[in-house]
């Protein structure tokens, strides 16, 4: 049942990594790719696969749930390998019919995949440690100075917030919706993919006209509780970095100092 | 009477094999005759609406077997969807679910989907909407444009036009100001005496259950806890109380005059049965 | 008594569908409702009690005539977080009214958009939650809540803004038995402990009957104005509007046809009881 599907992949934990300011922990996913980019060699990828490894660890979250996680995009990875594989030109290798196999290409297949795998693995890392509403005030809160230039961040983070809230009762409703058109025997099962997308009209239609009057209703019981926009707002909660906050930052630079001199060196 | 539905050591189980496993219907027996008017009642979490959504195929059981006539209603899984047309079941608040640009096309969903012929649907969608309480000047209407009462009417038709053996409603008064549920239950009554055909209503309201069923079945903690005509289930009324559900204020009143010392039979819940009851026990004292 | 709110010849129409005449939902309400009291507002579906309980913080705002709050022009813009904040009002849909994905956040909402300092705003939360008996679930998530239980952490928002008033719009209308209890206990506390006014718009008789004043609608006038014993006796004009009296009096009623010396408005389970016994 579509109730099943977990959300926002959060794992409740104290770990340090939870503790950690969520906005220090999305400028550290930021460092982390800068890092990751600039990355280049055996070493420097080593470099980085470390620091994953240790942030891993810190967190407390399981491997596990970290490979499976990648399971979604296995298609996509496999998918840029083969194209780098034989459409990078250099020396050959092996050729068979149409394709060539170069040196070239075995290390950029292999690197890609190095990055990619890494890459969502990072930033599941900050999913998977950081609350959705955490998150959310942590975008505010780094976004904010954007305010002067007009980008609307607290609406844009309170239309997160509220998306985030509706999920799950959507989700719940739409289970039902389907639930109460199959008692009248829709078919969501069979036919062809044109049968199958006309089939949920029945579900779409209800679906969007109370997902309307949910925001009709929601945005009076906003207005009653006096909201009025971001101006003079505070917080139940006020983000502050601690002295953990600066550590790991610092500690994120100086890997990719590190990566950026081994560069240089060809390393 | 012999029992159209058959229920038989049903175990439904959400969530098998997570932290938030649980067993919302646990080793259910119960039997639905032909052509009765069943009350299912039970408080919120009771196991009732997981219950009656195995009664037309839309859960399968974890264990356990349900039998519509003498077959299981899995023996062939891919038959459930005749065992859906056979049993109607109307859910909760069941206007969200209109769709159609006109009451008509609405209500004539469910036949279209049983692959009937065009007369024989208009046929349907006629009868099942007078079945409603609605006039026919509203077939043409889009229903988003009725009253909240006659949008749920709108949605009731749609089972009804099914021409189901059982038709099963879930709250079907909820939400509704007196004067609305009192049309509503008069309107569901009448498609059972008319129609002949068995009628199950699931509610958390004792008052209306026990004014309207001949026979009730009482769900707690995901099972059944007791069944049997009003009169049986209301001689046990402060098992009822217990179990968290609440007996119409008649009997209320009715079990505070036997405590009293008053001789009452406490098993009454109309108004005019407790009020005979007392002009008996008057007569006979002057 | 200072009087809370009042309006004064109240009218409102609702905008009309194309082509069609505007439906008018209130004729000229006059009603006051005095600080600390519990009145509840009956009527059936379509009576006006919703669209007048709308008007008491200005989600509505009158079409004809005037409604004050503490002496505050609803209709004055500049004054409108004011009202709001001292008249707060709970909905039917009690998932269409939880804002946060925490219950705590939900409950600061409000003191948020006042702008209280955070260690208020902390304080606030933790003894609203404490209020409504909602302590325990600080960190939940709503959705996983009962209904009467997501009520309740809505008039603890409502009452995290240190509101003189909490009007219930139709709040117990879609809750079971249990909820609706859960729900009624809580407000009557708070207008017994905490003195808040609470206006209880129902089509509950059962509710009716715990309020200090009951005031029916119909058809957008006020048509009954008293206490609960006066009111809800009256069988027929009841049912006349589509209401019911609740059966401890219907059944009071019917004794009294048969002879018995019985009182019309032993409303109580118990008081009914004695009664019926003293006329045997």
């Amino acid at each position: 049942m579509l109730k099943d599907i977990t959300l926002g992949q959060y794992f409740p934990g104290s770990s340090l990594a939870h503790r950690l300011d969520p906005r220090t922990k999305l400028m550290l996913t930021v460092l982390y790719i800068v890092i990751l980019f600039c990355a280049t060699s055996f070493v420097s990828y080593g470099l980085v696969a470390a620091l994953l490894a240790v942030g891993v660890k810190v967190s407390g979250v399981a491997p596990k749930a970290l490979v499976r996680g990648l399971k979604p995009i296995l298609f996509i990875i496999c998918f840029t390998a083969v194209l780098n594989l034989f459409y990078t030109p250099g020396d050959e290798l092996a050729s068979f019919w149409i394709f060539t196999i170069t040196r070239q290409g075995v290390a950029t297949a292999f690197f890609m995949v190095l990055r990619i795998t890494m890459l969502i693995m990072g930033t599941f890392l900050l999913t998977y440690t950081t609350s959705p509403i955490a998150l959310t005030d942590g975008l505010e809160s780094l976004l904010g100075p954007l305010k002067k230039l007009k980008v609307p961040v607290h609406e844009l983070a309170m239309i997160m917030s509220i998306a985030l809230r509706f999920i799950p009762t959507l989700i719940e409703e739409t289970d039902k919706i389907m639930s109460a058109q199959k008692a009248r025997g829709a078919d969501f099962e069979s036919g062809s993919l044109l049968d199958r997308a006309r089939a949920l009209v029945p579900v779409l239609v209800p679906l969007f006209i109370s997902a309307f009057r949910r925001a009709d209703e929601l945005a009076v019981a906003m207005e009653c509780r006096c909201y009025h926009g971001g101006q003079g707002r505070t917080k139940l909660h006020v983000l502050r970095y601690q002295a953990r906050d600066y550590l790991v930052l610092l500690a994120y630079a100086a890997v990719l100092a590190a990566v950026l001199v081994l560069g240089r060196f060809g390393l | 009477m012999k029992p159209i539905i058959r229920v038989e050591n049903l175990t439904h189980t959400y969530g098998e094999n997570t932290p938030f496993c649980r067993s919302a219907v646990k080793n259910v027996n119960m039997e639905i005759l032909e052509g009765e008017f069943l009350g299912i009642i039970g408080h919120t979490g009771s196991g009732k609406s997981t219950l009656i959504q195995h009664l037309n195929g839309l859960l399968r059981p974890t264990s356990g077997r349900i039998y519509l006539g003498d077959r299981d209603i899995w023996a062939d899984p891919k038959k459930i969807r005749d065992v859906r047309f056979r049993v109607g079941l109307v859910f909760q608040y069941p206007e969200y679910q209109l769709f159609e640009e006109t009451v008509y096309k609405d209500i004539a969903f469910g036949p279209k989907n049983m692959g009937l012929d065009g007369k024989e649907i208009d046929r349907r969608v006629r009868s099942a909407l007078a079945f409603a309480g609605l006039g026919e000047d509203l077939l043409e209407k889009s229903p988003f444009d009725l009253s909240g009462g006659q949008k749920r009417r709108v949605a009731i038709a749609g089972v009804i036009a099914m021409e189901p053996e059982v038709l099963i409603l879930d709250e079907p008064s909820a939400g509704l100001d007196p004067a609305g549920r009192r049309s509503m239950l008069e309107n569901i009554r009448a498609y059972h005496q008319q129609k002949g055909t068995t009628v199950v209503m699931v509610s958390h309201s004792m008052d209306e259950v026990a004014e309207n069923v001949e026979r009730i079945v009482v769900l707690a903690d995901a099972g059944v806890v007791m069944s049997g005509t009003p009169h049986e289930v209301f001689s046990r009324a402060q098992e009822l109380l217990d179990v968290g559900l609440n007996v119409p204020q008649v009997t209320q009143v009715a079990m505070a005059l036997q405590r009293q010392g008053v001789a009452v039979d406490p098993a009454v819940y109309t108004v005019s049965a407790l009020r005979a009851q007392l002009a008996a026990l008057k007569g006979g004292r002057a | 008594m200072s009087e809370i709110i009042k309006t004064e010849q109240l009218t409102f129409s609702y905008p009309p569908d194309e082509g069609k005449e505007p439906v008018q939902a209130l004729h000229g309400i006059d009603l006051t409702i005095a600080q600390g009291a519990f009145v509840a507002v009956l009527g059936h579906n379509g009576s006006g009690k919703s669209t007048l309980a709308k008007h008491m913080n200005a989600v509505l705002l009158p079409g004809g005539g005037k409604v004050w709050v503490s002496g505050m022009d609803t209709s004055d813009e500049a004054l409108l977080l004011e009202i709001r904040r001292r008249v707060g009002m709970v909905f039917q849909n009690p998932d269409n009214q939880i804002v946060a994905n925490v219950v705590e956040e939900d409950v600061a909402f409000g003191p948020e958009n006042l702008g209280v300092p955070t260690d208020e705003i902390q304080r606030r939360v933790a003894a609203a939650l404490k209020a409504v008996g909602m302590e325990e679930f600080t960190l939940h998530a709503p959705h996983h809540l009962s209904g009467g239980q997501k009520q309740r952490i809505a008039i603890a928002g409502v009452i995290a803004m240190e509101p003189a008033c909490i009007v219930m719009d139709e709040s117990t209308a879609m809750l079971d038995p249990c909820g609706r209890r859960e729900v009624l206990d809580t407000v009557k506390r708070l207008n017994r402990e905490k003195g808040i006014t609470i206006v209880l718009i129902t089509h509950h008789m059962d509710e009716a009957a715990m309020a200090d004043r009951v005031v029916v609608m119909d058809s957008g006038n006020v048509v009954m104005d008293g206490p609960p014993r006066e009111i809800l006796v009256r069988t027929e004009e009841l049912h006349a509007i589509g209401l019911a009296a609740p059966h401890t009096v219907e059944l009071l009623h019917g004794l009294r046809e048969d002879g018995f010396d019985v009182p019309l408005d032993a409303l109580g389970i118990q008081e009914c009881a004695e009664a019926i016994a003293r006329a045997l």
